[in-house]
């Protein structure tokens, strides 16, 4: 068929060249199984990239001063020539819509295309936190109900109103999702509500016969019910829920900011895997196409050009160094997989007995299915790896004058260093744990927050600031505690504010 | 399954609005900043403008996040010496590499300062915001009339620099157009006519070459007609209009006398220079008289006042009488609204105050919208305030204000000169 013939390498793009490639790279995505929702690519200029940047990936967003902040950032550095644009932006939608840019050239198209629309796109319709957490197909409509009614909200209570109450929630936004409870099948919750609910009406008939006996007095004596019964990590539902004073309105913004939140959720949490696996498919596919002899060699020279700037890694001691780079690791990653199915080595053999010599393909899918960045590392990361990459860790514990080094790349550092590279990117050790131990419903209304510390790190000093926007949610007082390892809970910050913390006493 | 979608054209400003939403809270801030600014330095160095920086604290998004201390445990690639247990001593500041933030997810702190600084402008701008001469009269006077320039339509006529593009392009298409219409159906009818004849069987060759050569002359024709002519340019016109203007002066009356130490003088100049800025910024057109006084009053110029080291006595009646003296003989009062401003430590002669209270409420008052005095004093006040005071609680166009330190100047001027417009609204 048309194989027989090379594909265009000249720089400048059409929109028929785009169409030619993106045939090209879907025919063999689909070769390799990617599973992926309808493709929209968008090609945009380089402003309406920096807007894109702005509302932080959201396709419409709502109005706020923040991402006017973001935009003027964003041009700022830009114009300065301080950070080039991303080259794509793609957003977990259905049909997933993928922004190109004009600048762009050609071989970079192809890349992004490969990158975006066949590797994240696979990632959101695969993984299994997208599939929990989000809803591809519904998010734009939400996003324009979002809009609209902010919009209303606005013309009808005042942009002032508006702005200070979403100040308020994006304040807490990190704080809008249940960490520890996995959203349920909604078809089966709702069930077992009713059913509860019909079961709890049933009693309250039978509680009826007893009313007429008198009280028993050790009733009376029992402490009154703590409220919320168990502590609550979703301090905006929280809000949302039982804030005595807010209005429906505000109650409908703090639910779309939670909204928003948990739409963004996965995302932290896969961004290793998630720029992996892009990066893995960009690189397999057009090296697949280079084989079939579609690309020219120039072509792929200036690929790999961007590909390997994409997933450089520099050490520690470089000035350009900011951490260890997503898309390096988790490509490597990925790559590292591959290799122990196919060639394993001895080593492999004995680290991971069960992928070792399987199907590649199988393997690495059911990989990018079932984890997130902190169970992917845990699981996958070898040792081979973990000295290509050079990896070390470091121990700082600021009560001492000097940083350990603890695990390092050798045969008795593996396991450790796998942990704590896998710590590194667990959610839950990088935010605040904070959770809502006490709303005094029936009492002065005050509501009592707790900090548990991880690894005794304290809370940033813009806790102060945080608290006076939940003050603003809550309406009434808002403590927030210090959980310590041995004795009572301290107040650290609360709101209205007095100066003088230690007057107050601590009440658990 | 895949669209392409081309949204270069699509409006470029899909932030705008949030854009201005920013601007809007980030003046908040700025005036903020300037106000404290003002109060804490006084105004030294009001007229060279000012670089304000708003630090990300006025602008940020506080969240909860973990700070510095307690037990960090981080990766790091690029191992090239260590192995475990060696002690490396801490860096100096920074608590280990990559300690404060997350590397991976912390994407919501930026540590940067978003730092703005804002022109001279600007920033007088913010300091003169809300502030207004009271009881300004507009009075549409024959003597000095302002003009406004205003668009006014096209002309045929006009200079080179008022050439108005479209406008001129519009009328050459038309020309054009109107020109050659009859010579282009022309050449059509006879462009179907040679096409027959091409059609036809018989070779036709000498009716063939008339209406080739026919065909040429009318092109020929139709390319002559010029692309733009002098006719066809259009000029932008502009109109003059007569502006209302108002008609003010103000009277600057401070008292240099020997009892006027060195930083009360100071603080008197400094808000003559506030108010100088504030007239010359906000009112282009406003005349302003400068009276010193001691024992004897004397008119000066602007350099005069500011600078000139001469002292003496205090008869603050001296420069009272001077400003009448001078309104009655150049401001007269139905053409012109009439301000003044008295600064002065209060010593005075003590028989001279009731004189000043009779000039002021006879001969001053009536004619003025508005007077300020404004006391420069640590100490008790004395006959003048006392004097001063008798009036001030019963006219609404004389106030007296009390500066005891240079932070209190900004405050003050504030006070004196704030939009009643927008304290009532």
């Amino acid at each position: 068929m048309k194989k027989a013939t090379t594909l265009d390498d000249s720089s400048d793009w059409t929109f028929k060249k785009l169409e030619q490639y993106q045939n090209e790279i879907a025919r063999v995505a689909a070769h390799y199984r990617l599973d992926t929702y309808p493709n929209q690519i968008e090609v945009i200029t380089a402003e309406q990239m920096m807007d894109a940047y702005a509302s932080i990936g959201m396709p419409i967003g709502y109005n706020h001063w923040t991402f006017g902040k973001k935009f003027i950032q964003t041009e700022q550095t830009y114009k300065r020539g301080q950070m080039g644009l991303a080259y794509e932006i793609v957003i977990n939608s259905d049909p997933c819509i993928a922004y190109l840019m004009e600048e762009n050239t050609m071989a970079m198209q192809a890349l992004v295309m490969a990158h975006a629309c066949y590797g994240h796109n696979s990632f959101f319709k695969g993984n299994y936190l997208f599939q929990s957490w989000t809803d591809a197909s519904s998010i734009i409509d939400y996003l324009l109900f979002a809009k609209k009614y902010i919009a209303d909200c606005e013309h009808k209570h005042g942009i002032d109103e508006v702005e200070s109450c979403l100040d308020a929630c994006h304040a807490l936004m990190n704080h809008g999702v249940d960490r520890y409870k996995r959203p349920q099948k909604i078809s089966l919750e709702a069930e077992l509500k009713q059913q509860k609910e019909r079961e709890s009406y049933l009693q309250s008939q039978v509680n009826m016969l007893w009313r007429t006996i008198p009280d028993h007095e050790k009733n009376h004596a029992k402490a009154k019910p703590n409220f919320p019964r168990e502590p609550q990590e979703n301090i905006l539902y929280f809000i949302e829920k039982n804030a005595p004073l807010l209005k429906p309105w505000q109650r409908e913004l703090v639910r779309i900011v939670r909204k928003v939140s948990q739409y963004f959720y996965p995302q932290k949490q896969t961004q290793v895997m998630n720029e992996g696996w892009a990066c893995f498919w960009h690189y397999t596919i057009l090296n697949h196409l280079y084989d079939e002899k579609l690309l020219t060699d120039n072509f792929m020279l200036e690929f790999l050009h961007h590909h390997t700037n994409v997933v450089a890694q520099v050490p520690y001691n470089s000035p350009y160094y900011t951490g260890i780079n997503p898309y390096a690791l988790g490509f490597n990653m990925f790559i590292d997989i591959k290799r122990i199915c196919q060639n394993p080595t001895a080593e492999d053999k004995a680290w991971f007995p069960d992928i070792a010599g399987s199907n590649w393909l199988d393997t690495i899918h059911f990989a990018m299915a079932n984890f997130k960045d902190e169970s992917f590392i845990s699981q996958f990361l070898s040792p081979k790896l973990m000295r290509d990459l050079k990896l070390f860790h470091l121990h700082d514990d600021s009560n001492k004058n000097y940083i350990e080094v603890g695990a390092i790349h050798n045969e008795s550092g593996y396991r450790k260093l796998r942990a704590m590279l896998s710590e590194q990117y667990n959610l839950s050790n990088l935010e605040a744990n904070i959770q809502v131990v006490n709303a005094d419903i029936s009492g002065d209304r005050s509501l009592t927050l707790r900090y548990i510390p991880h690894q005794g790190t304290p809370l940033a000093s813009s806790k102060d600031e945080v608290l006076k926007h939940l003050y603003y949610l809550w309406q009434f007082e808002v403590k927030l505690l210090q959980a310590h390892e041995h004795g009572d809970d301290e107040i650290i910050a609360f709101c209205p504010g007095t100066q003088d913390i230690n007057k107050k006493k601590t009440t658990p | 399954m895949t669209n392409f979608i081309d949204r270069r054209l699509n409006s470029k400003n899909k932030s705008t609005v949030n854009r201005q939403r920013f601007i809007r809270r980030y003046k908040s801030q700025i005036k903020k900043s300037v106000n404290k600014a003002i109060n804490s330095r006084g105004v030294t160095d009001v007229s060279s403008g000012e670089n304000i920086s708003i630090t990300k604290k006025d602008l940020s998004e506080p969240i909860f996040h973990q700070g510095s201390g307690g037990i960090k445990d981080r990766v790091h690639p690029g191992n090239d010496q260590f192995s475990s247990g060696d002690h490396i001593t801490r860096p100096p500041q920074q608590q280990g590499q990559g300690g404060g933030q997350g590397d991976a997810s912390d994407s919501g702190e930026g540590s940067d300062d978003f730092v703005f600084s804002i022109s001279k402008d600007e920033y007088l701008n913010l300091l003169f915001e809300d502030l207004e001469l009271p009881n300004l009269q507009q009075n549409q006077l024959d003597k000095v009339i302002n003009y406004k320039t205003v668009r006014a339509g096209y002309c045929a006529e006009g200079m080179p620099a008022n050439i108005d593009i479209i406008k001129s392009l519009q009328g050459s298409i038309a020309r054009r157009i109107a020109m050659t219409s009859s010579k282009r159906r022309q050449l059509s009818e006879l462009e179907a006519e040679l096409a027959a004849l091409e059609q036809d069987k018989h070779e036709n060759i000498c009716a063939k070459q008339k209406l080739k050569a026919a065909i040429e002359l009318l092109k020929a024709n139709i390319a002559k007609v010029p692309f733009i002519d002098s006719f066809d340019l259009r000029f932008r016109h502009y109109a003059k209009q007569a502006v209302p203007t108002s008609k003010a002066v103000m009277f600057c009356l401070m008292d240099v006398s020997g009892s006027m130490d060195q930083a009360t003088k100071d603080i008197a100049k400094r808000f003559y220079i506030l108010l100088y800025l504030f007239l010359t910024r906000n009112y282009e057109t406003i005349d302003v008289v400068y009276i010193r006084h001691h024992t004897q009053a004397k008119e000066v110029d602007e350099h005069e006042f500011f600078y000139s080291q001469e002292t003496g006595g205090t008869i603050a009646s001296s420069a009272l009488e001077l400003m009448v003296d001078i309104i009655n003989k150049r401001y007269q009062e139905p053409d012109w609204n009439i301000y003044g401003a008295q600064a002065s430590d209060g010593d005075n002669w003590a028989d001279d105050s009731p004189y000043c209270l009779q000039l002021m409420r006879e001969q001053i008052l009536p004619k003025t919208r508005y007077f300020s005095y404004i006391e420069i004093t640590q100490r008790a006040h004395q006959s003048l305030w006392q004097q001063y005071a008798l009036l001030a609680n019963n006219d609404e166009s004389f106030s007296i204000e009390h500066i005891k330190t240079v932070e209190d100047i900004y405050p003050v001027f504030r006070a004196l000169f704030q939009k009643k417009s927008v304290q009532t609204a």
